[in-house]
Formats: C-alpha cells, sequence, structure tokens
C-alpha cells in the first residue's frame, strides 16, 4: 500500500490546466457555471466537443482505436476533474457514454465505422429511449414493439422521460421483437432516425421550469433491420453491457466538492441571522463540516476503485454504491446550498439562467443557480436505476440476500 | 495512489489473522476479558516474539519503524477479534511519546523492554475538567529544588491497572487550557501517593482512575523539556486515535457481515427475514458505512504521513478529526442495527454481536467523540481558510 501519489500524474495534470486554460472561452465557463444539471447548454456543449474532438480529448472512456485517449484511469479521472474546476461545459453523454460503447462492443464493422466517428465529431446528437409510461424501474416489461416486415422493423409504442430528444436526431431503443418469451429475452436494440416518418416528440416541463425530457410517439415507424445492434432478441445482453462499461466510470467527489466550495463561498458573502456572515454560525457550519466529512469519505472509496481499476481488478461492488452514494451527497449539497442563499432561492427567473440571457435578475449571481439545482437534482436518485433499485442489486448480488 | 497490500504488508495482517483464527476465538477472548488480568501475559509475549508491540517504533531500539498505513492495518485486523491486549495504551501512546520526548537514556531504557514485552505501560493524561482536552491539564507537578510533586487526579487511563509506569501529564506552568507549560513525567505505578482505582469498562477492557497525592519524582523522570510536552503529546493522542479507528472499522466489519449471515438463515413467516426488502436495505447500508469508514481511515493514514513535521501536523489533525467523525457515526448505526436486526438475540451476552456494538460504543467516547472531533476539524478548516 503505497498512498502516495505519482510525479507523471502531476506533469498530465498540468498539462491538462494548460489546455484549459487556453481553449476555454468565457463563454463556455459560463454554460459550465449555470448549469443546473448533469446535461449542459446544447450549444456550447457542442461547441466544446468540436474543440475536444479537434485535440483528440472527446473520448476518454473509448478504446484507443476507436478514438479514444489512451489514458488510465487516473488521467481520466485527473482530466474530469480539472475539466469541471475550469467550469467545462459537461459533453452530452448518450452518444459517447451509452450508445458509442454499445456500438463499439456490438456493432459490426460498418455500423462502427458510419456511427463512431459521428458521434466523436458531434454531427449525431443521441437520445436515449429505455424508458415507457409502464415500464420504469421493471424496465424488461417494456411494451414498444417492432414487428419484422422483410428487411425493416415497424416500431409502435412510446417512449418516456427521453432526455433531449428535441434536439438529438438519433436515438437508441430497447424495443420488443418477441412477445412469447420471457421479457428480458424479446428485447432488440435498435438505432432510429429521428427524422422517420411517424415519430412525434412532445415536451415534458421539470421542476425547475425547464424541458430537458420529452414522450416520444412510434407511429408505424419503418426502422432498417441494418441498424439493429446485436442480434434480435438480443438487446438485454447490449444493454447490460453498457451497464458493465459505465460502471466505475465515473467520479462524483470532485463534483461535490465544487459544489461545497460554492456553498462555503455563499456562505462567506451571505449574512448569518444573529451576526457576522451566515459561515459563521455554529448551526450551519456543522452541516457543512459534517457534510464535507461525508465527501471526502467517497473521495476516498472513488481512490480505492481507481487503485483497484489500475491494478485490473474488478471493483465489483464498490463501484455499484459510488452510484447511491454520490447521488444522495450531490442532493444535500444543493440542499445547503438553498439554505444558504435563503430568499433569494425563491425567485422564479428560469429565463437569466440561460447561458449568454444576459437577462436582468433579482438577488446576487451566486444565488440564480441554487434553487433550480436543488429541484433538478431530485431526480438524481430516480434515473440511471433508482437508489431502490440500486440497493436492492447490492443486496442480491454482493450481500447474497 | 495504490491500495494494494505490500509483501510485507501481507505478511504482516496474514500473521495477525492467522493468530486470531486460531488461538483468538470469541469464547477465548470473553474468558481474557473477564481474566483478573483482562488479557493474556502467554499472548503479550507472544506479540512480543512476532514483532507486533513494535511495529510503531523505531529500528535504532528495535522496533519495525513501520508507517501509519502498517499500523491502520494491524489494528483493522486487531479489532476483528476485539483483542484485549494493550497494544494501543503501551506502544503507540507510551512508546511513541518515549519516542518522541525522551533523552536517549530514556529511551535505551524503557523502549527495547517495552518492544520485548517486559513493560506495561499507561498514559495518564485525561481529566474531568478536561473531557479528552489534552490541553486542559489541572493536575500540577510543584517543582522542589531538583524535584517535582504531582498533584491531581486522572481519569479514563487505559491500561491503568496493569502498568508499571505511568507517563503523567501535569502542569509546570500556565492557566489550566493552555497547551503551553505541559511536561510529561514517568511515574513509578506503585510510588507513595499513587492511588489507582481499577474497573472493569463495558467492553471488555481495563482502565483506571489514577490520583496523585504529593507523588515525588525526579527532574530525570521528566520527558522531553519542561512545560514543552504539548505537540508530541497530541501527535501521539492522533496517532493512536487512527489506530483505534482503524480498530473500529476492523470491528464494523465483523458486524456488518454477522448480521447479514444471521438474517440468511433466521426465518419468519416462511421465509429468512434477510427476504424483507425493509432489511436488506438496511444492511445495504451498513456495508456502505463499513466501505467508507475503511476510505476514512486510508484517507487519514495519507493525510496523517508527515504528522510529526510542524507543517504535516495542520492537515494530519484535520484528517484524523474527520476520520473520527465517519468512524464515530459509522459505528455508532452499524452497531444499533446489528442488534435491532438480531432480534432478541441481539440483547444477549452470548452472542458476540453485543460485543463488538459495546466496543464500537466505547471507541466514540475515547480521544474525543464525534462531536469533539466536529469541533476541532472546524478549527482546522476555519484557520486553513483563514491562511488561504
Ligand atoms: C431527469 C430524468 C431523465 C431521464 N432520462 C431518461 C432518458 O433519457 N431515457 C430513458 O429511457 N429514461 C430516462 N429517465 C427515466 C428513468 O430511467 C426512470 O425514471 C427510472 O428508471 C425510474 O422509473 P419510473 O420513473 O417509472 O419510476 P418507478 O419505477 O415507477 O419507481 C417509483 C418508485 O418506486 C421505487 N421502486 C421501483 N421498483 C422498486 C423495487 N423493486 N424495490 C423498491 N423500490 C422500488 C423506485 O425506486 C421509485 O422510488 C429519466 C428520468 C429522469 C427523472
Amino acid at each position: 500500500m503505497d498512498l502516495s501519489i505519482k510525479p507523471e500524474y502531476l506533469q498530465f495534470r498540468e498539462e491538462v490546466r494548460s489546455f484549459l486554460a487556453q481553449n476555454l472561452t468565457d463563454d463556455l465557463r459560463e454554460a459550465g457555471r449555470l448549469a443546473t444539471s448533469v446535461f449542459h447548454d446544447v450549444e456550447r456543449s457542442m461547441a466544446w466537443q468540436k474543440i475536444l474532438h479537434k485535440k483528440g480529448w472527446v473520448a476518454p472512456n473509448w478504446p484507443k482505436q476507436y478514438g479514444g485517449t489512451g489514458w488510465d484511469v487516473v488521467q481520466r479521472a485527473i482530466f474530469a476533474e480539472e475539466s469541471m474546476k475550469a467550469s467545462a461545459p459537461a459533453m452530452i453523454p448518450m452518444g459517447l457514454l451509452m450508445c458509442g460503447p454499445c456500438i463499439i462492443g456490438y456493432g459490426t464493422q460498418a455500423q462502427k465505422d458510419y456511427y463512431l466517428p459521428r458521434i466523436l465529431s458531434g454531427e449525431d446528437l443521441w437520445c436515449q429511449g429505455y424508458s415507457e409510461p409502464g415500464s420504469g424501474s421493471d424496465l424488461a416489461s417494456l411494451q414498444t414493439f417492432a414487428a419484422s416486415d422483410g428487411d425493416d422493423y415497424i416500431v409502435n409504442g412510446t417512449k418516456i422521460w427521453t432526455t433531449y430528444a428535441h434536439f438529438a436526431n438519433k436515438i437508441f431503443c430497447l424495443v420488443r421483437t418477441d412477445k412469447e418469451a420471457k421479457p428480458q429475452k424479446g428485447i432488440t436494440f435498435l438505432l432510429i432516425d429521428m427524422t422517420s416518418p411517424g415519430i412525434k416528440v412532445e415536451p415534458i416541463i421539470g421542476l425547475d421550469g425547464i424541458r430537458e425530457q420529452n414522450t416520444v410517439f412510434f407511429d408505424n415507424v419503418r426502422v432498417p433491420k441494418a441498424n439493429r445492434i446485436g442480434n434480435e432478441n438480443d438487446g438485454w445482453t447490449v444493454a447490460k453491457y453498457l451497464l458493465m462499461f459505465e460502471r466505475g466510470g465515473q467520479e462524483y467527489a470532485p463534483a461535490l466538492y465544487a459544489g461545497l466550495a460554492q456553498v462555503k463561498d455563499i456562505a462567506s458573502k451571505e449574512a448569518g441571522s444573529f451576526g457576522g456572515p451566515l459561515i459563521a454560525d455554529t448551526n450551519f457550519r456543522r452541516k457543512l463540516n459534517e457534510l464535507e466529512i461525508d465527501i471526502m469519505a467517497l473521495e476516498f472509496t472513488e481512490n480505492r476503485i481507481k487503485s483497484a481499476l489500475g491494478s485490473g481488478q474488478n471493483p465489483g461492488a464498490l463501484a455499484s454504491m459510488t452510484k447511491i452514494l454520490g447521488t444522495e451527497l450531490s442532493q444535500r449539497v444543493t440542499e445547503l446550498a438553498i439554505e444558504a442563499v435563503g430568499v433569494y432561492g425563491l425567485p422564479l427567473q428560469t429565463d437569466a439562467i440561460q447561458p449568454g440571457a444576459g437577462l436582468p435578475f433579482v438577488g446576487p449571481e451566486y444565488a440564480l443557480t441554487a434553487m433550480p439545482r436543488y429541484l433538478n437534482t431530485r431526480a438524481t436518485t430516480i434515473y440511471g436505476g433508482s437508489n431502490e433499485v440500486q440497493r436492492g442489486i447490492i443486496a442480491k448480488l454482493v450481500l447474497g440476500l | 495512489m495504490n491500495f494494494d497490500l505490500s509483501q510485507e504488508q501481507k505478511m504482516l495482517v496474514d500473521s495477525i489473522q492467522k493468530f486470531l483464527k486460531n488461538d483468538y476465538s470469541f469464547e477465548t477472548r470473553c474468558k481474557l476479558a473477564n481474566s483478573s488480568l483482562g488479557f493474556s501475559e502467554e499472548n503479550w509475549k507472544l506479540f512480543a516474539e512476532l514483532g507486533w508491540l513494535g511495529v510503531a517504533l523505531g529500528s535504532d531500539y528495535g522496533g519495525f519503524g513501520g508507517s501509519t498505513e502498517d499500523i491502520m492495518l494491524m489494528h483493522e485486523a486487531l479489532g476483528r477479534a476485539l483483542v484485549t491486549e494493550p497494544i494501543l495504551p503501551t506502544a503507540l501512546l507510551c512508546g511513541r511519546l518515549i519516542e518522541l520526548l525522551g533523552t536517549e537514556a530514556q529511551k535505551k531504557s524503557l523502549l527495547p523492554s517495552l518492544i520485548q514485552g517486559e513493560l506495561q505501560l499507561a498514559l495518564a493524561y485525561n481529566e474531568a475538567i478536561a473531557r479528552n482536552n489534552p490541553a486542559v491539564v489541572g493536575c500540577v507537578a510543584q517543582r522542589e529544588g531538583d524535584n517535582y510533586v504531582i498533584s491531581g487526579k486522572k481519569i479514563g487511563v487505559l491500561n491503568g491497572h496493569a502498568a508499571s509506569q505511568l507517563l503523567v501529564t501535569a502542569r509546570t506552568a500556565g492557566d489550566v487550557r493552555a497547551s503551553a507549560g505541559i511536561s510529561v513525567f514517568l511515574v513509578d505505578a506503585y510510588a507513595a501517593g499513587v492511588e489507582r482505582k481499577p474497573y472493569q469498562t463495558v467492553d471488555g477492557l481495563r482502565a483506571a482512575e489514577i490520583e496523585f497525592n504529593g507523588v515525588e519524582v525526579t527532574a530525570a523522570q521528566r520527558l522531553g523539556a519542561e512545560g514543552d510536552a504539548f505537540v508530541a503529546l497530541e501527535t501521539v493522542l492522533d496517532e493512536a486515535c487512527l489506530a483505534l479507528c482503524a480498530e473500529a472499522v476492523g470491528a464494523m466489519e465483523v458486524l456488518y457481515k454477522t448480521t447479514i449471515e444471521y438474517c440468511k438463515t433466521r426465518k419468519q413467516f416462511g421465509v429468512p427475514i434477510g427476504k424483507f426488502q425493509a432489511l436488506q436495505f438496511r444492511m445495504v447500508d451498513m456495508f456502505m458505512l463499513h466501505e467508507q469508514a475503511k476510505s476514512m481511515i486510508y484517507q487519514a493514514a495519507l493525510r496523517a504521513k508527515d504528522i510529526s513535521t510542524k507543517e504535516g501536523r495542520a492537515k494530519a489533525r484535520e484528517a484524523i478529526s474527520a476520520c473520527k467523525v465517519y468512524i464515530g457515526k459509522a459505528g455508532r448505526r452499524i452497531g444499533q442495527e446489528a442488534i435491532q436486526l438480531h432480534g432478541g438475540m441481539g440483547m444477549t451476552d452470548e452472542l458476540n454481536v453485543g460485543h463488538y456494538f459495546k466496543r464500537l460504543t466505547a471507541i466514540d467516547a475515547l480521544f474525543g467523540n464525534v462531536d469533539y472531533h466536529l469541533h476541532r476539524y472546524d478549527e482546522c478548516v476555519t484557520a486553513s481558510r483563514e491562511i488561504a
């Protein structure tokens, strides 16, 4: 056990920092700063994606041969951390982190050649069509049906909560191709063009007043069988592969620390009720310190995962924990932030937080994002496998209950 | 960062685990805890032979010169079996304090015999008015010619019943709450005026209340410069605190795993109670708390590396306080949940669950509880904010 940090990594960190300093414009940083969700402003995310693509840094978690960076797990974490610190807009994950890896794992050569470069360059913007009105946590019960018709499928059904479907030109879907088989055995993974006739997209407005999600209706949509990833009725395997790919890939601690730093900043500027700044209030500070200590524990759990990954071990159980802990902590951070801004959390000013809006607003600028973030962050324990589902997975697979 | 154990660390942990598995069953532990001494002298000799008493101490005196990680790993392993032998009070608190403060002669006369298992020591620092704060010392050492006369009362002295020599903090100058003016003396536990009231603790260990009624010591029995012991004192308390946290993590591991095993076998309503989701989620939380607690001792071990340097000390204090806060809360929660999930069986003296629960409860009270360390953590981060 050697808990010191290797010097090569310090050098790499410097390289990343100087790249970010040179390439991140104020306009781009504003998008990162004002973001109130994991999904950042599309226009600026895509602009930043183009810059990263040119540098070859757009898909750190892809194998090098497909356009990845060849970085190890520590380098990837450093890049993510520094990007966050510099308020870089986050990449939109559906193509780069979700669909791309599925195509890499299960696509044909032709599919890889066609789709992967378009994901990297941002030419295609993907959305994820898994959930349905009747199928959330129990995803395998999904009903959207793809009937075989020669070289095509005819797709009918409804997808819901589809993030960014209104921006996307492509959607990857799980559809049912066999109604008789056991639920998991009759599912197929399909890539569908959003401009296909018969697709209708309707908005869902979130708690924070912002449109991120949509309902997507499929009415006799014709999809070439060539767009299928993996075999017919084998879509569940592809979907599970994606979960494996995602696992251990994400670190929460850096974003949590960044959020906490903002809370401290707010609390040192806001007045406390009984004299001095809010940060001098013992009750407030206790919550702040307890939260910081809990984040510290997660930081080191994530370090342990990186170390295990780095030496070729499967972090298994530890990785499935971080989703639960990271999201629950992010809710505590955003909760403390609304407590810190107090009454300034109340003005409804959705328009003013849009990057580049330049609109007048009520209250200090640091208070602008607190409430929308608090509202939006409630979703983190619901999506990506709800935290109850995650606890169920740990109970079953790790604890053997 | 690499969390894999080195070859040497593997050997250390393996040898501890092997011994505990073969010779330290729960029944044996209970017998030892209830014996007159509260631990086994035979084991103590064996620990010395295996080198465990010297892990934290310098190689000049026969020690192993181990790193913070080594000490952490060792105590985590010991915690799994609730070992009662007083390694922490003797080797970590006293051995390290002698190493940090003592003259060459003092070190030579004490450390080798400690490491060889011939010496039991105890550190008498805590007082009723101090509530674990080592800077608060009401006990005084009055200079009289070449000698000092010590008067005052110490509480919760770990291993105070068995120690033949005591390290005592006493004020040679300054106000009761001043960190300057504290000196440490080596006092014969049988000297005239030393009155010990040993007692058994709820977690099966031993401690003592010790009164010093005008106990005379020579200047040669003082460790380090007069009035200048505080930094060393706090350093060893912090090092021991980290070891104690590691011990707690070992105990937590056994407790949550035992609970899972029980819930897989105990049947009610025709199914193992572990099939109830309400219980499953609570066990998942116990599992996660243990993993996070483990991460926390690693955090502290990393950041406490340079605890003996002036710059390193601030960072170490902050890290160790954060660790103790987390361990205190996690230990409380895992302990309480373990009992609840065992139902009536959890309430019995017969099952090991209650004993682990009591040890974790005691650990929170030692070297400052959650509130104490939250307060100290706050001081540390406030100070570093002001510097920045
Ligand atoms: C902001 C946001 C963005 C999203 N983006 C997308 C997207 O882009 N594409 C997409 O396909 N989907 C998306 N989703 C959908 C998301 O995956 C689902 O919301 C999620 O799977 C939960 O399903 P549900 O909402 O139907 O809740 P339900 O499954 O109905 O769950 C309701 C409650 O019951 C609990 N519960 C369910 N099953 C169990 C169980 N076995 N044990 C204990 N408790 C249980 C849940 O944890 C939850 O608390 C998004 C959701 C949100 C909120």
